[in-house]
């Protein structure tokens, strides 16, 4: 395959960035998106060019470091991380745009690297329970009823890529923390920070400078863990239950 | 408790939800008042006369409907004041937009801010042309709704004005609707088919509902 890139370069988080335009051939169908860039980057590295930035880690869905916004989709056409998109998605000859992920609270490193630490100040302020667990408990010491335990398993699947506060028209990161939020919330272990936990991680996630939520929806359809829309209704529904909770005692 | 909600990009939304539902209550009952120009001026201007004096003796004349007034501006004032915080917020959170964009969103959901101002420019007019009269195209008379509404929907701009302003508070009714059961949180998996649904269904009969009027004097039918 040939294809013509579009990628956005960026010296550094105070340089002006802009697209830049690159030929790469003889990519097969069968490689994913970032050995796609590990092309390019070899070309570029031979040629005496400064290589694409770009994050990845574990190159197989599960760890969250990759992202890319591959013509104007986070993580590209299919559902999923970008590292398992396969170059069979596009045809031969194909204009590709790649950006990065936009967002206030997103400030951009380096070319398509962003400054995702926002995600971690959220968690650091509620996403954790404080019960001591140590190794993995024996299954029957608490029970958990089914549909919860898949409620939570869910939510859990979350990986933090932040393709949905990419995907926001509001760079929201609603749909990442009722994920983390509604998570913790519905199993017996979390309970005991049941409301402190989602108080803190909105009032840290608007500290973060993320927008609001629209209901748009963009967020859901772009999360490649498929963590539903109405996840941040359970959120709100918790966020309600909180505050009247806490401005009782 | 208001501290916590109004700091809260969370807890301004729950105030647009709450607000917006006293508004679209506010607009169904307003609606279903509309309609009873088609039994003519009579029942029109009776109906009209009754919205002052309703709750009398306990209550003075007009006092129900000042009670109510109130409330409306309140939540107007609130939807408004939440919503422009909210947008700020939103539009410095995105400041760079991409360079590959795509068509997003459903039309209402993208038309919600516009719309929403729209819907504000619309009330004061609205209230203007047959509330106080200043702006009305015939000779005003107090008292007298029937032949008010027939003189402005007997001018060209009259019609434009409302035509346009009602098919936005379809829109902003079938996204705001929606939304709102999503904010105060009762939405959920089984009831989203029925909410949207419902949303729809309220959105249309509002806005068919409202237009009837100015389409019965175009036609004849209201003169």
């Amino acid at each position: 395959m040939r294809l013509n890139l579009r990628v956005w370069r960026q010296k550094n988080a105070d340089a002006d960035g802009a697209m830049s335009t690159y030929e790469v051939d003889g990519i097969s169908p069968d490689m994913s998106f970032l050995e796609m860039l590990d092309t390019l980057n070899e070309e570029l590295i031979l040629r005496g060019d400064d290589p694409v930035a770009f994050d990845h880690d574990c190159r197989e869905g599960i760890c969250g470091a990759c992202s890319l916004v591959i013509n104007g989709d986070a993580h590209g056409p299919e559902r999923t991380t970008t590292c398992q998109l396969h170059m069979r998605s596009f045809r031969d000859g194909d204009t590709i745009d790649v950006e990065p992920w936009r967002a206030a609270a997103f400030p951009v490193v380096k070319d398509l690297v962003v400054d995702r630490s926002a995600f971690d100040r959220i968690i650091q302020a509620g996403g954790y329970v404080t019960a001591p667990t140590g190794a993995a408990p024996e299954a029957h010491a608490t029970p958990v009823p089914k549909p919860d335990a898949d409620f939570a398993f869910e939510h859990a699947e979350c990986i933090g890529c932040g393709a949905c506060v990419a995907a926001c028209p509001n760079g929201a990161a609603m749909l990442f923390t009722s994920a983390k939020v509604n998570h913790l919330n519905v199993l017996p272990q979390g309970a005991p920070e049941r409301e402190t936990r989602v108080l803190d991680m909105v009032a840290q996630m608007d500290e973060e400078g993320f927008g609001g939520c629209t209901l748009a929806g963009e967020c859901a359809t772009a999360c490649p863990k498929g963590i539903p829309l109405v996840s941040i209704t359970g959120m709100n529904k918790e966020w309600l239950r909180a505050t009247r909770k806490i401005t009782k005692r | 408790m208001a501290r916590t909600v109004w700091d809260s990009s969370v807890g301004k939304k729950t105030v647009m939800a709450v607000s917006g539902m006293i508004m679209l209550l506010y607009l169904v009952v307003h609606v279903i008042g509309n309609l009873k120009i088609f039994f003519g001026a009579e029942e029109f201007n009776h109906y009209a006369h009754w919205l002052r004096v309703v709750g009398e003796p306990f209550m003075h004349y007009g006092w129900t409907l000042w009670l109510v007034r109130v409330a409306l501006i309140v939540a107007v004032i609130a939807h408004g004041v939440s919503a422009y915080q909210l947008s700020r917020r939103d539009i410095k959170a995105r400041p760079s937009k991409y360079v590959h964009r795509k068509p997003r969103a459903s039309y209402a959901t993208r038309t919600m801010r516009w719309g929403g101002i729209i819907l504000a420019l619309f009330i004061v007019w609205h209230l203007l042309d047959l509330t106080t009269g200043t702006v009305h195209s015939g000779g005003f008379q107090e008292g007298h709704p029937y032949q008010n509404v027939v003189d402005t929907f007997s001018t060209w701009y009259g019609n434009v004005i409302y035509i346009v302003a009602m098919l936005a508070v379809g829109l902003h009714v079938r996204h705001g609707f929606w939304s709102a059961a999503q904010t105060l949180g009762v939405g959920s998996r089984t009831r989203d088919r029925a909410l949207k649904i419902f949303a729809d269904v309220l959105a249309l009969l509002l806005t068919a509902g409202f237009l009837a009027v100015p389409v019965g004097v175009m036609t004849g039918v209201v003169s």
